[in-house]
């Protein structure tokens, strides 16, 4: 396993929409490496004629009547959290500057 | 008073008219101020806790029927949503979130009329062994202070044994019901994954998250799964309950077999939990209890298999926090990119962090293959394993943890060695068995626990024969 480079975590750090300093850059990229060295032991592993068990109990799609169903809670209660609100909506900063 | 009677007890006295449930949950509140030194509890819903107990108490008088938990009072894991008080999950992002409605689980022991009193710590989204991943404090072990109660529900567990109330409610991804319970010295119940509904419980990793209870004994954490089990409209992963309760414990081990699984005992248990198991491993046999040695060959590998499945699940979980709709948000970001970063930068912790990038690499185009997709391959490898052995015994008895609770600071150092606190307990969640913590004795005047696992949906078996070995074990 080739170690992680600087570059390396702040790509992953891009992709994963996450602010990090150049302490935690650091720290991430040791940290990380050894992670991922201790995980390269399944490398080993014959995994022939084996699949993937993605869900442990067999359930498969479980679907449902496509309906408003009414939980009793109210539009406020449900944007009370909200940090910033317009006219009854969720407003975001500007997407283009 | 020092203890508290078993819930159902406390229920029929409550329900008869004996006993108040305003009595209850003020008895309760006092604990919980009175043992704040432990930190333990993140916040009190004492105004609604109050407000439901007399609602109790006035339907009693009136002759209504209330349920069967009226009047017990109980303390959530604070990744619950719950009325009452925020619901943090111990992170600074969401130390402001007002939960707009509550858990299935928190619904359903209310309908019983249980009363939630207060909200656990833990490790900041359940990302840890210790609690001392917290974003707020650590909880300090309750046999002694100096060191970790185990985590994640590590807050639930010192709780429950510092008497604050009869059970809590916890969630276990990888160990986080069990791993507290041992070093705590509580009875800590994983259940069947899918048997509880997760709906309202803030998400860590789906494909082994569950819910779970820390009590004082079998009988008790029973009643608790007889109340939350069963399928769930708001969670389709949610499995049947069994047709009967769980809460009628017959006696009897007869004809049951049992399996040590060899590779549970290996050389990195510690020699004094090694001495405590094997002697209560000694009193099953002196009981008459058949025991054979089994072997799991991939459990070594589980431990990788889980540092690779959950940071995955967990990076995708937590992509939710953006900042927008809920959860903290960074004031003054020039456009929305800015504002995604900065929020999720500010308002996660580093462990959360750690795993959101770890999740993140295992997920990312060109390691998919050799990380993710290979994991969940061992996983099944696993699997298959644990069905074998199932089909020789009964159920399979060991420690939880390959060590006592650890010193404050011990592990926090290196993350790995954290990490590796699951490596007894993270088998059950991979492949979905029902897991159980009981307290098996002391080790320098700290508990030991043992762990029984049953095959998927044996659920009222498991609590059966614990039920009988917590008795052999007292």
């Amino acid at each position: 396993m080739a170690k992680l480079t600087r570059d390396d975590i702040l790509k992953l750090a891009k992709l994963a929409c996450l602010d990090i300093n150049g302490n935690e850059a650091e720290q991430f990229r040791h940290e990380l490496s050894k992670i991922l060295d201790y995980v390269e032991q399944l490398q080993e592993v014959n995994i022939d004629n084996l699949e993937p068990t993605l869900q442990v109990t067999g359930l498969t799609s479980v679907t449902r009547p496509d309906e408003i169903i009414d939980y009793g809670i109210s539009r406020e209660a449900l944007l009370k959290n909200v940090p910033s609100i317009k006219e009854g909506q969720i407003k975001v900063n500007r997407v283009l500057t | 008073m020092t203890s508290w009677p078993a819930i159902a007890d406390i229920a029929n006295k409550v329900q008869s008219g004996g006993q108040r449930a305003e009595g209850l949950v003020e008895q309760s509140l006092k604990m919980v101020e009175d043992k704040q030194a432990y930190k333990a509890i993140i916040a009190t819903t004492a105004k609604r806790a109050r407000m439901r107990a007399a609602d109790v108490d006035h339907r009693i008088a009136k002759g209504q029927r209330v349920g069967r938990l009226a009047g017990v009072p109980f303390i959530a894991k604070d990744n619950f949503l719950a009325y009452g008080a925020n619901t943090t999950a111990a992170s600074n992002m969401l130390k402001n979130f007002d939960a707009p409605y509550q858990a299935t689980a928190i619904e359903r022991l209310e309908a019983e009329g249980a009363i939630c009193v207060a909200k656990a710590n833990l490790d900041a989204f359940a990302h840890g062994s210790s609690t001392e991943n917290s974003d707020f404090f650590t909880t300090l072990n309750p046999h002694d202070k100096s060191r970790v109660p185990g985590g994640s529900s590590g807050g639930s567990a010192a709780a429950v044994v510092l008497d604050m109330a009869p059970f809590a409610l916890g969630t276990d991804t990888g160990g986080s019901i069990r791993l507290p319970a041992a070093f705590c010295g509580a009875v800590g119940y994983k259940p069947t994954y899918g048997l509880v509904s997760r709906s309202g419980v803030v998400a860590m990793a789906s494909s082994t998250d569950v819910i779970g209870s820390l009590t004082r004994s079998v009988e008790d954490a029973a009643i608790v799964l007889d109340v939350l089990a069963g399928v769930d409209p708001l969670d389709s992963t949610t499995i049947q309950r069994q047709a009967g309760s769980y809460a009628d414990l017959p006696i009897g081990l007869k004809g049951k077999r049992f399996g040590i699984v060899k590779e549970y005992m290996a050389e990195d248990l510690n020699p004094s939990v090694r001495k405590v198991i094997t002697n209560a491993i000694g009193k099953l046999k002196d009981a008459g209890i058949h025991i054979e040695e089994v072997s799991l060959p991939s459990l070594p590998l589980a431990l990788a298999v889980y540092y690779i499945i959950c940071p995955a699940e967990v990076s995708s979980n937590l992509s939710r926090y953006d900042g927008q709709r809920f959860g903290h948000s960074y004031k003054g970001a020039k456009d929305l990119s800015e504002s995604y970063n900065k929020s999720r930068g500010v308002g996660f912790g580093t462990e959360a962090k750690r795993r959101i990038m770890v999740g993140t690499y295992v997920l990312s185009s060109g390691y998919y293959d050799a990380y993710y997709k290979r994991a969940q391959i061992v996983r099944t490898k696993l699997i298959n394993e644990m069905n074998d052995v199932f089909n020789s015994v009964d159920f399979l008895v060991g420690p939880t943890a390959a060590t006592t609770a650890f010193k404050i600071g011990a592990n926090s150092e290196n993350p790995l060695n954290m990490y590796l606190t699951d490596i007894m307990t993270v088998a059950a969640n991979l492949t979905g068995v029902p897991a159980i913590n009981l307290p098996a004795g002391r080790s320098d005047g700290l508990p030991v626990g043992l762990q029984l696992m049953a095959p998927q949906r044996q659920d009222g078996r498991l609590l059966q024969v614990a039920k009988t070995i917590e008795e052999l074990l007292t």
